[in-house]
């Protein structure tokens, strides 16, 4: 009941406060793996749009933009002592979990939205990995693993001060792809504030994939697998046999 | 530089793949071991998935078991005969390894099975060839040569099926020996290392096989398990990086000419004991990662990813 009622005080909210609207430009919807790659950024700009000048804001706009990876089913494990050693134990399925995420917003996401909104918006890394409006109490502690572990690994970053205004209603921010990012589609969503009030949202996206050599190499070993394998057990063999050639002195 | 690894789905530096072949090689070809038991690590280290390190290591084991097979077999120190015997339980051995990785991969035990076989692999090993090396050090100074082993046949040699290697002066059952090669194929594929440092010592001190022909044959054997292994791993669980496993041979295919040249001036003694302080050496540093309280507690595996 209590969710319910939730929502639909967001939907009037929201309707409410639809004065704006936002236009949104990637500076690409392809990132394209080749020998060379480590890593890529895009930009993305927008431009609010107020046209109707309806409403007057006091207060100045905020952005948060959010790029989310292709979801996967990560098992978070821990490692718990057994006697004499320490192994995988205690373990956690999260189930529809974003394989890299970055979030950038104009200023701290503490300072733009509140807490309830943040959860139910999904800002913040912690509230897009809890399980949505789920306030039981539970154990923390794996989630905030998995945060930090994909943090450490470079998949997950936030850039609180990411979001620059070009003019007062142009802004830009710079979407970083890390180097490991999985393969697959990334969806980009941005969201405007102004006064702890969401206003606005809108979404891209954009693609990773392999090209040319790679993609080549990589289709090979899933499609052809027995030549991929001869191939390089012949390569292994050719450059063994080709040593002994360069190196023979007698 | 860097360049991105296909299978591996990661940038990493080419210098840094080439100086690992190189000093593995280095140190492989001075001791005339594989090395894989160092570059599996060594990989999974820098940060190459467990998975791929395993698979692809073969292929490097592969390129560098050619080159000193094909230098025993031109000295004549290569018995075809018993390396044949030693290769079919190798494949059978490789085949059940492969089916096992894929399983325990599967149940996400893979890292723990992979560490605690080093250990108990690496510890026992080491421990030995330790023990043996200090002994021989010890009577060489007291002027006295260590006889090998005691006089007479171990029972194993009369089990059924007995056949005659002349080339390594053996009459033998050939169960023992398939046995030891179905263990040994195992472990590599698990391992993913060639086993030539578990072959060696079994030949010497359980078959008694002349040391002039050992290295040779075993050298052989793994050329042929290996390459059984690489076709098993892309087929199954097509992790093996053939650009990662390219710079690999390459760097280590120099390494270890360098390392061979190296190696002739170094005591046999002196020799055994130096591998089996890297041997331990590698097992304590497996060993001190479970039995230490890790800094990170946490592990993440990753299911699938909804394409």
């Amino acid at each position: 009941m209590r969710r319910a009622a939730l929502a639909l005080l967001a939907c009037w909210w929201a309707a409410a406060a639809r004065a704006e609207t936002m236009v949104l430009s990637l500076s690409s919807h392809r990132v394209q793996i080749t020998s060379t790659y480590t890593g890529a950024e895009l930009v993305i700009f927008g431009v609010i749009d107020n046209e109707r000048r309806s409403v007057t804001r006091q207060e100045p706009y905020d952005v948060v933009v959010t790029a989310a990876g292709p979801r996967a089913s990560t098992v978070v494990r821990q490692k718990v002592r057994l006697g004499p050693i320490w192994m995988n134990l205690a373990q956690r399925k999260f189930a529809d979990v974003p394989t890299t995420l970055a979030q950038i917003s104009s200023r701290p996401i503490v300072q733009i939205a509140s807490p309830d909104l943040r959860r139910r918006f999904g800002l913040g890394l912690d509230s897009i990995l809890d399980p949505a409006g789920y306030d039981l109490i539970y154990d923390p502690t794996f989630r905030t693993a998995l945060i930090r572990l994909q943090r450490e690994a470079g998949l997950y970053r936030s850039e609180e001060r990411g979001v620059t205004f070009i003019t007062p209603s142009i802004f830009r921010a710079v979407v970083p792809v890390p180097a490991t990012a999985p393969l697959g589609g990334y969806d980009v969503d941005v969201a405007l504030f102004s006064g702890g009030v969401l206003l606005a949202r809108e979404d891209t996206n954009f693609e990773v994939t392999k090209v040319g050599f790679e993609q080549a190499v990589a289709q090979a070993a899933r499609q052809h697998p027995i030549w991929y394998g001869a191939a390089t057990a012949l390569m292994s063999v050719a450059f063994g046999w080709l040593a002994t050639v360069i190196f023979r002195r007698d | 530089m860097q360049i991105y690894l296909p299978i591996a789905e990661l940038p990493i530096s080419i210098f840094l793949v080439l100086g690992i072949g190189a000093a593995v090689g280095f140190i492989s070809g001075m001791f005339g071991v594989g090395g894989g038991f160092l570059m599996t690590p060594l990989l999974i280290f820098i940060g190459i998935p467990p998975a791929v390190a395993v698979a692809t290591e073969t292929a490097q084991i592969a390129a560098s078991s050619m080159t000193g097979a094909i230098a025993y077999w031109r000295r004549r120190a290569l018995d075809f005969k018993l390396g044949g015997v030693l290769l079919a339980g190798g494949v059978v051995g490789t085949v059940l390894g492969v089916a096992f990785f894929n399983a325990m991969r599967r149940l996400g035990q893979l890292d723990l099975v992979i560490t605690l076989s080093y250990i108990t692999l690496l510890g026992s090993v080491g421990g030995l060839m330790l023990t043996e090396s200090l002994k021989a050090m010890l009577s060489a100074r007291k002027g006295i040569s260590a006889p090998l082993g005691r006089a007479g046949h171990p029972w194993y040699f009369g089990l059924p099926l007995r056949m005659r290697f002349n080339r390594s002066k053996l009459y033998v059952s050939v169960l023992p020996l398939l046995f030891l090669a179905i263990l040994i194929g195992f472990a590599g594929a698990v391992l993913g290392i060639g086993g030539g440092f578990l072959m060696v010592p079994a030949l010497i001190y359980l078959f008694r096989v002349p040391t002039a022909v050992v290295v040779g044959t075993s050298l052989f054997q793994i050329l042929f398990t290996m390459l059984a292994a690489i076709m098993l791993h892309a087929a199954t669980n097509q992790s093996v990086d053939i650009i990662l496993a390219m710079l690999l041979v390459f760097g280590g295919v120099f390494g270890a000419q360098f390392g061979a040249r190296a190696g002739q001036n170094i005591r046999g003694d002196h020799f055994r004991l130096l591998l089996a302080l890297i041997v331990l050496a590698v097992g304590v540093r497996f060993a001190s990662e479970i039995v230490l309280r890790p800094d990170e507690l946490f592990s993440l595996g990753l299911i699938e990813i909804r394409r």
